[in-house]
């Protein structure tokens, strides 16, 4: 039996084809296509800061507008992030930072709500 | 300095996987729940238990999945759809330029391989263990690639079935909601070692947030462009005054 607003089978599977073989394909492109040829100097140099600008730029929306709390900048998760930035920029260490921040962010939850 | 004197601290090879797996094991945290959550949002948009879980292991990519089911259920075209996801998933074309220089000597199989594994967790894992360790080889670089996949892609595709079988997420008062942030602020967080980096992640940060409207997650593209280019002028500059 047809619900109203059943997915079309035929539209559901060009998407998860056409969205794995695309998503493959941006995956691939240059790790792929280029591989062991050598690349300008400018396009190393710019490589070289990809992580620490995207990284940062996925989880910085995410920390502004939480969508568990409707958007709303949340006390709890944004002393939880500063205590992970903090504690990774000086410790230097990844896990102990994770732990700290889920720490404070629990404790925080459980003090404020 | 002779190059003989200091050879390099070099791990064994199987180490290296060992150390994979361990770095990507908090991810768990942001996997699971993330997945279930798809196997759950798939069945209530009537897709049963093989349709979820192949969805999952054709794209494993939480946000793009979410994005494209949300407008088929919505009756929007396959275009726009696939569209949609696809700019989504742009960022991918950037871990794939970024880990380049670092496996680009693989045999193509392995890079193919390296490139479906290729996910916001495992790119972040790689490129801070590759900064990390300059003296490992390929082979060392290849085998904590794979170390760090065995965590996070086989539970994607597990955790989405236990979702749809299931039916329902994990609630919200764990706040697992905010472990992306929290791993991915702990692993960026002790890169930025100079001037370069923590300016490229500033710049990021203050694009991303005045970006944020525009649609299909292109704000992320735009701060991640700006970002690498903040960070590669401010090399040039302190280079030019050392």
């Amino acid at each position: 039996m047809e619900t109203a607003g059943a997915i079309n089978r035929g539209d559901l599977w060009l998407v998860i084809i056409g969205l794995g073989l695309g998503s493959f394909a941006l995956r691939f492109v240059f790790i792929g296509l280029i591989g062991n040829r050598p690349m300008p100097e400018w396009v190393l140099r710019h490589l070289r800061y990809t992580a620490v600008a995207i990284l940062p730029a996925i989880v910085a929306p995410l920390v502004a507008w939480p969508a568990a709390t409707g958007g709303h900048l949340d006390p709890a998760r944004f002393i939880a992030a500063m205590v992970t930035l903090i504690a990774g920029i000086y410790l230097r260490n990844t896990l102990v930072a994770i732990l700290g921040g889920a720490a404070t962010l629990y404790l925080m939850l459980w003090l404020v709500g | 300095m002779s190059v003989y004197e200091n050879p390099p601290a070099t791990a064994s090879v199987q180490s290296a996987f060992w150390q994979g797996m361990r770095d990507a094991a908090p991810f768990l945290l942001v996997i699971i729940p993330f997945a279930m959550l798809f196997g759950v949002v798939a069945t209530e948009a009537g897709l049963n238990i093989l349709e979820a879980s192949l969805y999952s292991v054709a794209v494993i990519a939480g946000a793009a999945q979410f994005t494209s089911l949300q407008l088929l259920s919505d009756g929007a075209p396959v275009f726009i759809a696939l569209a949609s996801a696809l700019a989504v998933n742009l960022r991918m074309a950037m871990y794939s330029a970024s880990l380049t220089p670092y496996l680009g000597a693989a045999p193509l199989w392995k890079r193919a391989l390296i490139a479906y594994c290729m996910v916001d967790q495992t790119y972040a894992c790689a490129v801070v263990a590759y900064e990390k360790n300059p003296d490992w080889t390929l082979q060392h670089r290849l085998s904590y690639f794979f170390g760090v996949v065995v965590p996070i892609c086989p539970f994607w595709y597990l955790m989405t079935i236990v979702g749809a079988m299931i039916g329902s997420a994990i609630p919200p008062e764990l706040a697992l909601d905010f472990a992306m942030p929290i791993t991915f602020i702990a692993m960026v967080a002790p890169m930025l070692k100079t001037l370069a980096h923590l300016s490229a992640c500033i710049m990021a940060i203050i694009i991303a947030l005045s970006f944020a409207w525009l649609p299909y997650n292109l704000g992320l593209l735009v701060a991640g462009l700006a970002g690498m280019m903040t960070g590669a002028q401010v090399e040039l500059m302190m280079g030019r005054r050392a």
